[in-house]
């Protein structure tokens, strides 16, 4: 905290002292001042932003928890599956976001599917990291006590996960605000990225550099209420004396 | 419940060539009694344990457990591993508690016996910690309670001291004696330790590695209750001291 302050601080003496130009690098209060002049408008590009992460977050956490199951089900479902998760990952999502728009539609959905489509994957790999750290003697303790699959899933596998689950989460948190952004940029009529946009084509850059920090501070907020979540739901998985990350 | 283990062999195929983890082992343990497997690593003790509980078939031969031949994992049977793998999110009692629950068991009667075990291995109090919160020793009390918890009539121990200090381990063999005592079953005790192996077990069974095979099966018949005053005892000398022979050969001791 103390760090941003002098951050904030240097930024805005080098500003005054350089006397650099506002449409270069215009000083912190300068993006305060013109930021809350449209505080109205910003809220609601933010809400939508927000809209977006959280849908694109879910999508990746609804889709990738039984993904990671399949994949760590059989290897011929990983050799199966690997190869198309990689496929999803060397195609430039900046470079898909317009074809979704034609395929879906100028709507919510594209922007969504680009936020699953960068935040999913290190979800992916690492909760199938966790299923398949358990202890072999575990599995063997649940085969002898007659387990069936499901259970051993449910019982064993999922739980034992958990710390890998949430180091996918945090990973994932912090891209889906990426991934909006990106499909903002592309096609959207709200949103701080395309606040972003128009605010820099009409010289505003103030006010664009406003939408930044409030993106980093979404994401910053969003990073650590997941921690809070590890920290509440599963206290035995964050340790208190380990690092959160 | 006895244990007959006939001209067992088991071949694991790792790939390009087949490994032979142990072949040609007949054994027949009776009701009640205590038998430890000692032998090199890679000589098949702990396939031969994971055989008897029903997780690895044989590729040759049969084991039977009071007649019946083991095809799966029987619920009569309790294993502690050499490393307590408890539960990480789960309290002490929960963990003893496991099996039950795997097995849909969860009872009034199940939570009673959990609780005496915890009392029998001095983990009264311990109930609501949690794994991380009890040292080493103590970890692997609560594996043996878990073990226990579902009364099985067979106990079967993967070295489970194996990874304990020394002074913890002769602490858990006499527990264990005490344990076996009061609560009478079929062990067959995996170890890498000569006198720990005499001092627990009415027979050592003694093997060798590539393939894993009997050397030689060994009565111990010291007198019951043991204790570590039998180390001096020369039927514990002499059979130690034996089993080393055959293990290490007598070229190597003399040297």
């Amino acid at each position: 905290m103390l760090v941003l302050v002098v951050v904030f601080a240097l930024w805005e003496a080098a500003v005054v002292f350089f006397k650099i130009p506002v449409y270069l690098l215009p000083a912190p209060s300068a993006i305060w001042t013109e930021t809350i002049q449209i505080g109205g408008t910003v809220a609601s590009h933010t809400l939508a932003t927000l809209n977006t992460v959280m849908l694109g977050f879910l999508a990746s956490v609804v889709i990738s928890l039984p993904l990671a199951v399949l994949l760590t089900s059989s290897r011929a479902m990983a050799n199966a599956l690997y190869p198309l998760l990689v496929l999803t990952q060397s195609i430039p999502k900046v470079a898909l976001a317009p074809l979704l728009v034609v395929v879906l539609g100028a709507n919510e959905l594209p922007r969504v599917v680009v936020t699953f489509l960068v935040a999913f994957f290190p979800l992916v790999l690492s909760t199938a990291a966790g299923l398949i750290a358990v202890p072999p003697e575990l599995i063997e303790l649940g085969k002898a006590c007659k387990a069936s699959r499901l259970q051993e899933l449910l019982r064993i596998r999922m739980p034992y996960a958990i710390p890998f689950i949430f180091s996918g989460l945090k990973a994932a948190i912090a891209l889906s605000v990426v991934g909006a952004v990106v499909a903002e940029f592309v096609n959207a009529d709200r949103g701080l990225g395309y606040f972003i946009i128009t605010a820099t084509a009409f010289f505003k850059v103030p006010a664009a550099w406003g939408a930044l920090i409030i993106l980093s501070l979404m994401g910053i907020v969003l990073f650590q209420a997941v921690v809070m979540i590890e920290r509440i739901l599963f206290p035995w998985a964050a340790g208190d004396d380990k690092p959160t990350l | 419940m006895t244990i007959v283990i006939d001209d067992v062999a088991k071949v694991f195929d790792a790939g390009d060539e087949d490994v032979v983890a142990i072949n040609g082992v007949s054994l027949a343990i009776a009701k009640h009694e205590f038998v430890a497997l000692v032998g090199p690593s890679g000589c098949g003790k702990s396939t031969l344990l994971r055989l008897v509980v029903g997780l690895v078939k044989p590729s040759r031969g049969r084991v039977a457990i009071d007649g019946a031949p083991v095809v799966d994992p029987r619920a009569d049977t309790g294993i502690v591993f050499q490393a307590p793998t408890l539960l990480p999110w789960a309290t002490i009692l929960d963990n003893v508690l496991f099996p039950m629950k795997l097995m849909g068991r969860m009872d009034a009667r199940a939570l009673k016996q959990a609780r005496a075990l915890l009392r029998l291995t001095g983990l009264e109090g311990f109930e609501k910690r949690y794994p991380r919160e009890l040292s080493g020793g103590m970890q692997q009390r609560a594996g043996i309670c878990r073990a226990l918890v579902h009364d099985p009539e067979i106990l079967l121990m993967d070295e489970p001291f194996g990874a304990l200090d020394a002074l913890t381990r002769e602490e858990m063999t006499l527990e264990l004696l005490r344990i076996w005592s009061e609560r009478p079953k079929t062990i067959l005790f995996v170890t890498h330790s000569i006198p720990e192996a005499v001092i627990l077990a009415d027979r050592v069974v003694v093997m060798s590695p590539r393939p894993g095979r009997i050397a030689e099966i060994v009565d111990v018949p010291l007198p019951r209750p043991r204790s570590f005053a039998q180390e001096a005892d020369p039927v514990f000398q002499d059979r130690t001291q034996h089993i080393r022979t055959l293990i290490f050969g007598r070229d190597r001791l003399a040297a």
